[in-house]
């Protein structure tokens, strides 16, 4: 176990270093910070100033060593926007982008997961067919135009929801939290939809699949021909056991969820992490856009991370031991 | 049980907001403010919120005309030398009096702000000397002679030395060397209301960032009682939430809507208000020996050529791309600045005339035409990469075969710094309201000694107009220098060293009951929104 985990993060490590170094590359590629950021009228003497202040005159190797020299300090260096240090800009954002994808993840296993084992059971009834079409529009249809379809239809249409922000906001273990105030509440809705439909869809679809399949299973026969009701067969018998891929895939989609749940924080303005990354690479904020993808990194690998815990708590024959990583 | 519920309340949740609401402003802006701290990025956006709870020596009022802000009056007393006047019975936020010690410490602070990505020193790295004749007396000394430095105040915001934590007495010394500073706090102090301390009618409540940003009224303020209780700035930076936002009624006013979208929000009976800005679209061509992305002229840089110039400018329908692609709202331009501004000459917009340009075309021994790259971001101004489609298409009628290289702003101006185009499109906004601005940046030689011609990526150069230009800028008679601004534009014109497209319209929406004097200078000014009448 132990052996595991240390492997894992020695992998993570990898991964985060060599993100920092296509990342950096990346945007030194892309132009010049200083050539954005700067109003126009500044001289030429001016703009040679702020790129000594802001560390740019310097080659990319030897930035590129004084950032590693800080990291390793715990310093992700200063925002060039913002003028902070890069970390506490995101670590700022991050409440409301975990509250954002934590909600939706929620609705999209709670509606999800019945309505696909209900689809698995009964492939050819009409509520079968019909949640398998409503999947297909989940799948398909674009997350930009859906959530803006959600606010023509609700905010402007009907008036019932407000079109983007986060409202009220109160303090929870610490953070600052929307789900605990009405106003707060009801401008959560409409991005977590937003955000769980394509989630739901995949679920819905994962969980029929595998639904269909362990019910052809001799044990589930088996189960059936002992007399057990059809509720613990489902609930015990079939569920159980179609809950390792979709915990694989919750786990996945949560990472990405929390790293890129741009579109929908762009449509809603909701005031979240990815929101960040585009307004920092719009500007060549390339300290910020380096912490940021670093941090994304490190989510999703300990996500994934907790998805293999899990999996030896559902199915007792995994053991982490076993598993090469 | 909750979905049925929910349309109810969110009714009587509405119902209960209404009456407050009368009180309350809130508008959606595009972008978002970097920093509450008025010193430490000159950002339009910054600006413009900032103005709310931060004054200046002078205001600029919706025509960029200088008018007076925390200085009553001003005069030069001789080249270098002026004397302002400061307004008396002006309070900061925390109580304490408005006094030149305050603006000593504020155009002090400027050099000390660290790791500014576009620092206000530009505006007070030519000022010698500034001391105070009596509390509301303030001598400015320049090193050069600087007529547009009532303009140049605008920009530099007055804050609280009390607040900042100054000494009694504050000793200016340029570059930073002043003495009586005390601790000076950065710019992440300004989020707390405590720093963020100016003269304005608003007062900073909180800023949470990427949410919003509150402004609440300041019942002392020297101007009268500000219209709002308090003010919401929400940055909404995609064009169609942003219109769903006021269409839902979430903001009661929006900058920037799209203009294709400007027909629906006035049938749902929003008023739009537009003006002309002082930002002009232009096409700069390079006049270097080794212009890059040129075909047909065997290594020949064909645009030194004033006639090849001319016939481009010549081959542009400005009426047809202000009309179709910009929906009407554009004007065609003849100049760098909108006239009446100050500087301008009231030149008749180049005519559409494809067959002239043909022959001009022709003499300068490109009968056949050549091919050119045309540079132009793709997400900076209105309907940027259609524009420059459309002129494409119009080079291409007369035998300029034009590809059109759009990119994103970030990596557009990089390569553009870069030289990279023969021939590019973009925009210049002069924030000082005057020819000088676009004349010095744009047009005037690129030279790094005396800071001129930084944005001039064609690298022009017209000596003449130079030594104009230069004379105009040490002249503080405004007739005077109006004049010789006039010719140097003239000059460069003349020569078609820059080819003028169009200005940009700036188009606000509101609720009905609320009225906005549209500014020339692109900027929402929460402080100027009033109810309608």
């Amino acid at each position: 176990m132990i052996v595991y985990l240390v492997r894992r993060l020695g992998q993570s490590l990898l991964a985060i270093m060599a993100m920092a170094v296509l990342v950096f590359a990346g945007v030194y590629a892309i132009g010049n910070p200083v050539d954005v950021l700067i109003n126009p009228e500044a001289t030429q003497a001016e703009i040679a100033a702020t790129m000594q202040r802001l560390g740019l005159d310097r080659p990319l190797y030897e930035q590129f060593g004084i950032f590693v020299k800080n990291a390793l300090q715990g310093d992700l260096g200063s925002s060039f926007v913002y003028g902070r240090p890069a970390l506490d800009i995101i670590l700022e954002r991050l409440p409301a982008t975990m509250e954002l994808a934590l909600v939706a993840l929620v609705l999209s296993v709670a509606i999800g997961i019945p309505l696909g084992v209900w689809a698995g059971l009964r492939p050819d009834s009409i509520a079968g067919r019909t949640i398998m079409g409503g999947s297909i529009l989940g799948f398909s249809l674009p997350n930009f135009w859906q959530g803006m379809l959600l606010i023509l239809v609700f905010a402007v249409i009907l008036g019932w929801l407000p079109a983007g922000g986060r409202g009220e906001t109160t303090e929870f273990l610490g953070l600052q939290v929307s789900f605990l105030t009405w106003d707060g509440l009801t401008h959560l809705i409409l991005p977590a939809i937003n955000l769980a439909l394509f989630k739901m869809s995949l679920i819905i679809r994962l969980a029929r699949a595998n639904t269909r399949e362990v019910s052809l299973q001799d044990y589930v026969k088996f189960a059936r021909a002992k007399g057990l009701s059809g509720r613990r067969v489902v609930m015990v018998h079939i569920l159980k056991n179609i809950m390792i891929p979709v915990v694989t895939i919750i786990g996945l989609e949560l990472g990405s969820m929390v790293a890129f749940a741009i579109v929908t924080e762009t449509v809603f303005a909701w005031p979240g992490m990815g929101k960040l990354l585009i307004d920092s690479i719009n500007l060549l904020d390339r300290p910020v856009i380096v912490a940021y993808l670093m941090l994304t990194v490190l989510i999703i690998v300990s996500i994934n991370l907790l998805v293999d815990v899990i999996y030896s708590l559902l199915d007792p024959r995994i053991r982490l031991s076993e598993m090469k990583g | 049980m909750k979905t049925l519920s929910l349309p109810l309340a969110a009714g009587c949740l509405v119902a209960t907001l209404a009456p407050l609401h009368a009180q309350e402003l809130s508008i959606g802006l595009k972008s978002e403010a970097t920093s509450m701290d008025p010193q430490f990025h000159q950002l339009s956006t910054n600006i413009q919120v900032g103005k709310n709870i931060f004054e200046a020596l002078t205001t600029q009022d919706a025509v960029q005309k200088v008018t007076p802000g925390l200085a009553e009056s001003w005069e030069a007393i001789d080249d270098t030398t002026w004397r302002f006047k400061l307004r008396q019975g002006v309070k900061f936020h925390n109580g304490s009096d408005f006094t030149a010690r305050d603006v000593i410490y504020s155009f002090c602070r400027v050099p000390l702000v660290q790791n500014s990505p576009s620092a206000y020193t530009i505006f007070t790295g030519g000022i010698a000397d500034m001391t105070a004749e009596d509390d509301h007396t303030l001598i400015i000394k320049t090193k050069d002679v600087n007529p547009l430095l009532p303009t140049d105040l605008w920009s530099l915001a007055v804050i609280s030395a009390d607040a900042l934590g100054a000494e009694d007495e504050v000793v200016f010394a340029p570059d930073g060397e002043c003495t009586g500073m005390g601790e000076v706090p950065q710019a992440p102090a300004f989020n707390s209301p405590d720093i963020a301390v100016g003269t304005g009618p608003y007062t900073l409540e909180s800023y949470t960032r990427g949410s919003e940003l509150t402004v609440a009224r300041f019942d002392d303020y020297w101007g009268g009682t500000p219209e709002w209780e308090r003010v919401v700035m929400r940055p909404i930076t995609s064009d169609g939430p942003r219109v769903a936002a006021l269409l839902a009624g979430d903001v009661d006013m929006i900058e920037n809507p799209p203009i294709q979208d400007i027909p629906r929000i006035e049938g749902e009976g929003f008023s739009v208000v537009d003006a002309l800005s002082n930002r002009i679209i232009y096409l700069h061509m390079q006049q270097l020996d080794d212009a890059p992305g040129i075909g047909g002229t065997d290594g020949a840089n064909p645009l030194q050529d004033a006639r090849v110039r001319e016939a481009i400018s010549l081959s542009i329908n400005r009426d047809a791309i202000a009309e179709r692609i910009m929906g009407g709202y554009a004007q065609p331009a003849g100049e760098l600045l909108p006239p009446p501004m100050f500087g301008t000459s009231g030149r008749e917009v180049d005519p559409y005339d494809p067959e002239r340009a043909k022959e001009l075309l022709a003499e300068a021994g490109y009968p056949d035409g050549f091919t050119l790259n045309l540079g132009t971001p793709n997400d900076r101004y209105i309907n940027d990469e259609q524009v420059a489609q459309a002129v494409a298409q119009m080079l291409a009628r007369v035998g300029i075969q034009t590809t059109v290289d759009a990119t994103t702003a970030s990596q557009f101006f990089s390569r553009r710094n870069a030289l990279e185009f023969p021939i590019y499109m973009a925009g210049w906004g002069a924030s000082s309201g005057d020819m000088s601005s676009p004349l010095k940046s744009l047009v005037a030689t690129y030279d790094e000694v005396t800071g001129t011609g930084t944005t001039n990526a064609g690298r022009y150069s017209n000596p003449e107009m130079d030594a104009v230009l230069a004379e105009a800028m040490a002249t503080i008679d405004d007739a005077k220098r109006d004049e010789m601004l006039q010719q140097a534009e003239t000059m460069v014109l003349d020569d078609y060293g820059i080819i003028p497209l169009h200005y940009e319209q700036t188009v606000w929406a509101m609720k009905s009951d609320l009225t906005y004097e549209p500014r020339v200078d692109q900027y929402t000014m929460a402080r100027e929104v009033k109810k309608a009448e």
